[in-house]
């Protein structure tokens, strides 16, 4: 039990100090990624392989790279393996551990260059990066809280409780420009100083972690790789906002892993006198609770949020009154993404000048964003605000993957837009993200190519906005049910004149009049794509034909006579009896095809080709 | 004593005496917190699977909360289910990443193979087919859950020879 500031600095250099320690320590990821493909398992062959006096085996967050997972690195020859399986363990000790040489084959070798890195830092995934947030993430155990301390951990709740005022934490936080990283960007010092002036005995500080968008996943890893960042960052809010005694973290069902490891952080922060009635003998009081989402997008929206953890349906409600002035019971709240409040602990430590050194003038600091898709190296990548799009798919995702060349990156899931690559060489930062018509939202990076068919990338979101749609205001409820139903249309190839027109009118419209975020931004990703690629609506439209060559029903199918081997498969598969057996060669009879894309799927040579089609006579 | 609730309800809705002293357990825990209902739903799905008509009335009984509510909160959510869970449960994530990387494919493969459509179960009972929105796996693209463990969708065919007749978690590496 840490009783005082003092308490806390003598730990953390007890731990330090520990030379009872063994100096090797192999680390192995056991965040999600890891996991889906052995990663405990590897780290269980470790543990019970390796000799404890001369060894230490440690489970860690995400380290990142979850394409190549199970990832493990081996200190301090500095050695960062791939695809690391149990049955390696043993071949590792011996060789790498015993005799410090690395193991050709599971050191990782650039997709390009096919140079192969030893260390972490020659990896071109992680050349760029600049980790803030995630630094601990891969380092630490996540379920020990010594780990975190001995990292320096809780030294900035520390310098809070014993030397500064909450208005000075507060003037702090706002000189550092912090950006809430959930989506909007709203000042973070800002929103804190309201809810300090905000009138009410009870206070509450919420952290949501209800990260919905598909393609993200920056707040589960920090959540389960490093959650005592995130208790940190609360206590702090609570102590700067005042009259806090009480703060809720909300987790989606979906991540696990993450409830596990925030319920053993709690309570191991609470043991250690860092959660409770007393936080290091300074008098000040404050304690978290986890609870969980169940599987409804629109309860990251925050008044939903707190509706949730009311424990009624979740739904939005009209603002004002801000959260900051009557949020969850009706009392102030302060509501925080969790990549945001992971960041306060650096901001007291190091200083609001320090973390203005890193991003852009207007978006300081660093982000986490999930980079996926159609790129060689996928994973979680934490990079200075202000990096452009081309650095972070080419540098750290390697490039595209295939021969196939870059056609747009969808930037913010169903709330953002895509960035086409005529754009890809803008600053990655809130206000330029903004001025193209796409969003930062909560980081999700998905990147697309030629095959894609943005038409149908619009369809998906609006098919899960209108979805997750609560129902309550008619605008997002309706709209974004007509919008669907105009999208299926167009991809079914029974698009109309006026079709894009009409999606423009009822998309603003939404955008208008919705209730809440999840309303007002549901139509952006089809506006987006509307407003950089109209030329791939009008193909589909007008000409009946999927540039991406992804919508089944559109298209007139035709049989290449000079590389058809006449095998016969597609007229087999052809349901239809759309395929006709000519002497000699085989034609499609396009009156018959419904252009089901079976034929497409079965030939070995790839013969038969989707053109334009003039057939489609639609009347409205 | 519940409210009136229960003592109307007739008989083949009460619930056994494990059930109640089941729920009165879940409920205990989170005695002196506010809004606790969905975190209760969320214990007794894990308790009992799904969330029987039954047991809903004692959690309303329990919580001193009309049963309307109950229900309303109940269904409002997708993570809550009213039907006893299929032997082996199939979850294809159809995220962002996925759909680009070719979860439609994955899908198709599973309803082929199983010959039912996305939210249905085979009638014997022995697998459900569901999509999910996204795990956060993206990373792996396509990927699925099988009873509760994460795998890649290029695993698909290979997932369908290894269900288990039982539920049990699938746990083999690939």
């Amino acid at each position: 039990m840490l009783r005082s500031a003092e308490d806390l600095i003598a730990r953390r250099e007890r731990l330090r100090g520990g030379e009872e320690m063994p100096e090797c320590c192999i680390r192995v990821c056991a965040g999600t990624g890891c996991r889906a493909t052995g990663g405990y398992e590897t780290y269980e062959e470790f543990k019970r392989l390796a000799d404890p006096d001369r060894v230490q085996v440690r489970p860690t967050g995400c380290q990142g790279f979850c394409e190549k997972g199970p990832l493990v690195i081996i200190e301090p020859h500095e050695i960062f393996y791939q695809r690391v399986l149990p049955s390696d363990a043993a071949k590792i000790l011996d060789i790498t551990v015993g005799r410090d040489v690395a193991l050709q084959n599971l050191l990782v070798d650039d997709p390009v260059t096919r140079e192969v890195s030893r260390a972490k830092r020659e990896v071109r995934f992680y050349g760029k990066q600049l980790p803030i947030v995630l630094s601990l993430c891969g380092r630490v155990d996540p379920a020990e809280i010594d780990d975190y301390i001995a990292e320096g951990g809780y030294g900035a709740l520390a310098k809070v409780l014993s030397s500064m005022t909450p208005e000075e934490v507060i003037e702090e936080v706002k000189l550092s420009g912090l950006r809430g990283r959930g989506g909007a960007g709203f000042l973070a010092g800002v929103k804190w100083e309201s809810g300090r002036r905000a009138f009410g005995d009870t206070k509450y500080v919420i952290a949501n972690g209800d990260e919905g968008d598909p393609g993200a996943f920056m707040d589960r890893s920090i959540m389960e790789g490093d959650p005592h960042s995130v208790l940190e960052g609360m206590i702090i809010c609570a102590y700067a906002v005042g009259k806090c005694r009480h703060g809720y973290i909300y987790v989606r069902e979906e991540y696990p892993l993450a409830v596990k490891h925030l319920e053993v952080a709690i309570a191991q922060a609470r043991e250690t006198g860092l959660l409770g009635h007393d936080i290091l003998g300074s008098g000040f009081g404050f304690d978290i609770e986890i609870r969980r989402g169940a599987g409804a997008f629109v309860c990251g929206e925050s008044t939903a949020l707190m509706f949730s953890i009311e424990g009624v349906r979740g739904m939005p409600r009209v603002t004002p009154p801000r959260s900051v002035e009557a949020g969850l019971f009706g009392k102030p709240t302060v509501l925080n993404n969790v990549e945001t409040l992971a960041n306060i602990p650096w901001i007291i430590t190091e200083g609001a000048d320090w973390f203005r050194s890193m991003g852009t003038e207007d978006s300081p600091g660093t982000k986490v964003f999930a980079l996926t898709g159609k790129v060689r190296n996928t994973g979680l990548i934490e990079v200075p605000m202000g990096i452009t799009m081309r650095e972070v798919v080419n540098e750290i995702g390697g490039g595209v993957l295939g021969d196939r060349r870059i056609k747009a990156v969808q930037v913010g899931g169903p709330s953002g837009g895509c960035l086409p690559k005529e754009h890809l060489d803008l600053p990655l930062d809130f206000d330029s993200l903004d001025k193209v018509g796409a969003m930062m939202g909560s980081g999700g990076l998905v990147v697309m190519d030629e095959d894609d068919c943005m038409v149908d990338v619009a369809r998906y979101f609006l098919s899960f906005t209108q979805v997750e749609s609560c129902g309550k205001c008619p605008p997002c409820r309706i709209g974004t049910f007509e919008m669907l139903t105009i999208l299926n249309r167009i991809t079914q190839g029974d698009g109309r004149p006026g079709d894009i027109e009409l999606l423009e009118a009822i998309g603003t419209q939404v955008r208008e009049t919705s209730l809440c975020g999840l309303g007002q931004s549901a139509p952006n990703p089809v506006l987006s794509t509307i407003r950089h690629f109209r030329e791939e609506y009008e193909a589909h439209v007008n000409m009946g034909y999927c540039p991406g060559g992804v919508c089944a029903g559109l298209g007139s199918y035709r049989i290449v006579d000079e590389e058809c081997i006449l095998c016969g498969l597609c007229k087999d598969v052809c349901a239809y009896a759309a395929v006709v057996d000519g002497h000699r060669s085989y034609f499609i009879d396009n009156e018959t095809c419904t252009a089901c894309r079976a034929c497409l799927g079965v030939c070995p040579v790839d013969c038969i080709v989707v053109e334009p089609a003039t057939k489609k006579v639609v009347t409205p | 004593m519940g409210p009136d609730v229960v003592k109307e309800a007739n008989v083949e809705t009460l619930c056994s005496c494990e059930e109640e002293k089941a729920v009165a357990d879940i409920v205990g825990r989170y005695r002196d917190t506010d809004g606790v209902l969905v975190d209760v739903l969320h214990d007794v799905q894990s308790a009992f699977k799904y969330l029987p008509d039954s047991v809903l009335r004692r959690v309303s009984a329990e919580l001193r909360l009309p049963l309307s509510r109950v229900y309303g909160v109940a269904t409002f959510y997708s993570g809550f289910r009213f039907t006893p869970p299929p032997r082996n449960e199939i979850k294809v994530c159809t995220g962002t990443a996925c759909h680009v990387r070719g979860a439609p494919g994955v899908l198709k493969v599973f309803e082929d193979t199983l010959g039912i459509a996305a939210g249905e179960r085979t009638s014997d009972g022995w697998v459900g087919l569901e999509t999910v929105s996204c795990i956060g796996c993206c990373a792996l693209a396509p990927a699925l859950v099988v009873n509760g463990a994460i795998r890649r969708g290029k695993d698909a065919s290979k997932v369908i020879e290894n269900l288990e007749p039982i539920d049990r978690g699938d746990e083999d590496v690939a």
